[in-house]
């Protein structure tokens, strides 16, 4: 037996094909106030969200370039098709979806696991959802989940109140570019009191090549009301770089819970550059569970403002970084109010000279009392030639803090492997059950159903547990 | 079946720990393998299973006449072999259920431990260990305490059911109840079809598991070996009677654990 470690076989990306691209609409390459224009004509928006839209251009080409995290350096703004509009309407029937469309979402999986598991599907193809339901019990009690564009019609009272306030179009550069062209995504209102006791999903497809994704998510949760809300994304491999570049929104208002999960499995060649944020208000509850496992570049910090007394933010993240990959992920969490606390749980593995790297922040503003923090970060490294980096930063103004931080970095060790070995698996075998026993804390928070892609990536075998 | 092991030589860094080692285990035999600190004991455990820090520099392991040295140590497993760990190793996230399972597929064969029928037995061995069945779903060794991870070990050895086993100083650390309780693991195992190799620091647990041979061991070479005739004597004269017959020399640690073991017999 070699001490040297063999690298993990994830297996080959699943998702890379694509169809034939029938956009019905394509603005062109480039980026350009006229793009903006034609983007807003086709959504027949009113004059206010134009206004917004022109505005957020200003600023992404006032913002410079991010000059850390991961490297942009190849990302060229002017080889990307901004808006792709797949098909004339929006159906809330899988039948109606034209077939192509249907058919890629099928191999995905996805009408199969709206019959089992989800209260509601949103399915978005390159610029537009494409398909939108969800349970009539739930529209029955009030619950909202449409596009966006259809609750800037339908429901602009709460758009106009929401939209842009968690995450201001000036925030930072890809957020400012997300705001000059959205398109698509998932508005979520749950109305006071209402638990949605099984999730939401919405699915992200690119097919288009050199495209530019940009959805746009805005969850509202009044009181004491309950949202899962599921995400997962894949993308053809192609032989040129496509964007995607999301923001969330989630407001929890008092004594509501929203969890937002994501399983981004995008292909190699996909910028995945997202801002999600949420706020909680007193007693809310915000949590994150953000899996990377694709991408080319990724750099995305799902962060928690806990804004009211008692208010609670949780993130999990974990992250894979492969072959030609660098995953910048992490967390933040900012307190302004008391008796709040916030818990980061980060596991990150790298392989064959993939990057993965931690940035997590911790905020604490002044005058606060009682304000409790733990951040966890573990990191295996798989081979040498792969590289585990970890940023904490810790901003804290107040005294009645606790706050506690570990950091761990591993690699499999030749002790491990012998001992798995020595009762029969073979080295391949017993390196993969050592990387899925340093994920399964993680794994077993995500509703099993949803870990789908992440079990077929990771060969997780859940169902093979006893007990 | 047959475990062979002919002039062994091997060593770590380019020290040599084994000077030659002969011993031969047949089915149906226990084997105590005694010795100081340093003697060469846990190394010999450790080389029989391919552990990648030691070098064989001469010699070979044969099982049924065919050598093993070559073998992966996942093959070695698959012939039937066990190594109960001195230090058992931590595998956080693997749950000792879901591990044990698909262990047991592979050495025991996937038809062998289908469905419900594997857990009852599992839940069984938990019982008999003295263990509580919680164990199932805890990471495997993950937080356990020295004695829980030897149990664990037995546990893993009864559920494997391999047909030659090697404990490396299971017996260390234990007190009286827990040695009783892997004693009883192993002479569960007993019979026709199986063998082994009980390393030990200790007469004490000889006590409990009565072995068919003894080896005693020093500078990497087995410089006596016995039946119950030897156990007989040792437990008689204790070790006083090794170092006027053999020179071993033993350090001040090592002469109080061996007084003390005499005493608590």
């Amino acid at each position: 037996m070699s001490t040297e470690v063999k690298p993990v076989d994830i297996g080959e990306y699943k998702y890379g094909f694509h169809y034939p691209d029938r956009s019905v609409y394509k603005t062109q390459k480039g980026l350009t106030e006229q793009v903006v224009h034609e983007i807003s004509d086709h959504k027949e928006e009113p004059e206010w969200m134009r206004e917004f839209r022109l505005k957020s251009l200003q600023a992404f080409w006032m913002k410079p370039m991010p000059n850390w995290g991961a490297d942009l350096s190849e990302l060229n703004f002017d080889e990307i098709t901004y808006y792709a509009k797949p098909t004339d309407r929006q159906s809330r029937n899988w039948d109606d979806v034209p077939q192509e469309i249907k058919e890629t979402y099928e191999r995905l999986g996805i009408p199969e696991a709206e019959q089992k598991y989800l209260a509601g599907v949103g399915a978005q193809y390159d610029s537009e959802m494409v398909y939108h339901n969800i349970h009539k019990e739930l529209e029955d009690k009030g619950v909202i989940f449409s596009d966006p564009e259809t609750a800037v019609r339908e429901h602009p009272e709460l758009v106009k109140k929401f939209f842009g306030t968690v995450i201001p179009p000036s925030d930072n550069k890809f957020a400012a570019l997300n705001s000059a062209v959205w398109s698509g995504g998932s508005f979520v209102y749950v109305p006071p009191g209402v638990k949605v006791d099984i999730p939401l999903q919405a699915y992200f497809r690119i097919n288009s090549e050199s495209f530019g994704q940009f959805e746009r998510t805005l969850i509202i949760a009044d009181r004491d009301s309950f949202v899962h809300y599921v995400e997962g994304c894949t993308a053809p491999v192609y032989a040129t770089d496509s964007l995607h570049s999301a923001v969330v929104e989630i407001v929890a208002l008092e004594g509501a819970r929203v969890r937002y999960t994501t399983i981004q499995n995008w292909s190699s060649d996909v910028y995945n550059l997202v801002t999600k944020r949420g706020v909680a208000y007193d007693n809310a509850t915000v949590e994150w569970v953000d899996g990377n496992l694709g991408s080319k570049r990724t750099m995305k910090y799902p962060s928690v403002w806990l804004m009211g007394d008692g208010a609670h933010g949780e993130i999990l993240s974990i992250a894979f970084g492969g072959k030609g990959q660098e995953q910048d992920t992490g967390a933040k969490c900012v307190h302004t109010a008391s008796n709040t606390s916030s818990v980061i749980t980060s596991k990150s593995i790298s392989k064959d000279g993939g990057t993965a790297s931690y940035r997590g922040q911790i905020k604490v503003e002044p005058g606060l009392e009682n304000v409790k923090s733990h951040v966890e970060c573990d990191a295996l490294i798989l081979d040498p030639n792969s590289k585990s980096n970890t940023y904490p930063y810790m901003d804290i103004q107040s005294d009645d803090v606790s706050i506690e931080h570990e950091a761990r970095v591993s690699k499999i060790s030749a002790e491990q492997l012998f001992y798995l070995m020595s009762r029969g698996l073979d080295e391949a075998e017993a390196s993969l059950m050592i990387v899925n026993g340093f994920l399964d804390p993680l794994v077993k928070e995500l509703p099993m159903e949803y870990a789908v892609e992440l079990n077929r990536l990771i060969e997780l075998e859940m169902e093979g547990s006893v007990g | 079946m047959k475990l062979e092991i002919k002039d062994l030589k091997a060593q770590i860094d380019g020290t040599p720990i084994l000077n030659g080692v002969d011993l031969t285990v047949e089915e149906g035999r226990i084997h105590a393998l005694m010795g100081p600190n340093g003697s060469g004991k846990s190394t010999l455990a450790n080389v029989l299973f391919g552990h990648p820090s030691y070098e064989v520099t001469g010699g070979e392991v044969l099982v049924d006449g065919q050598n093993i040295l070559e073998m992966e140590t996942h093959e070695r497993a698959q012939l039937g072999l066990f190594l109960a760990f001195q230090y058992p190793v931590e595998v956080p996230g693997v749950t000792v259920g879901r591990f044990l399972k698909r262990a047991s597929e592979i050495v025991r064969g996937e038809d062998q431990v289908k469905g419900a029928g594997f857990i009852k037995e599992l839940r069984k061995n938990l019982e008999f260990m003295g263990m509580d069945q919680g164990f199932i779903n805890r990471y495997l060794n993950d937080g356990f305490s020295g004695g829980e991870k030897k149990r664990m070990e037995i546990l893993q050895m009864l559920t494997l059911k391999p047909r030659f086993a090697v404990l490396d100083e299971t017996d260390s650390g234990l007190d009286i109840d827990a040695l009783r309780i892997v004693a009883n693991g192993l002479n569960r195992m007993r019979g026709p079809e199986f063998g082994a190799v009980v390393i030990t620091h200790y007469q004490r647990i000889l006590d409990y598991i009565k072995p068919d041979y003894v080896h005693i061991m020093y500078g990497g070479r087995i410089i006596t070996s016995g039946g119950k005739e030897l156990v007989e004597t040792l437990e008689a004269q204790g070790y006083e009677w090794l170092r006027k017959e053999y020179g071993i020399e033993l350090d001040e640690e090592e002469e109080a654990a061996y007084e003390h073991g005499s005493e608590a017999r």
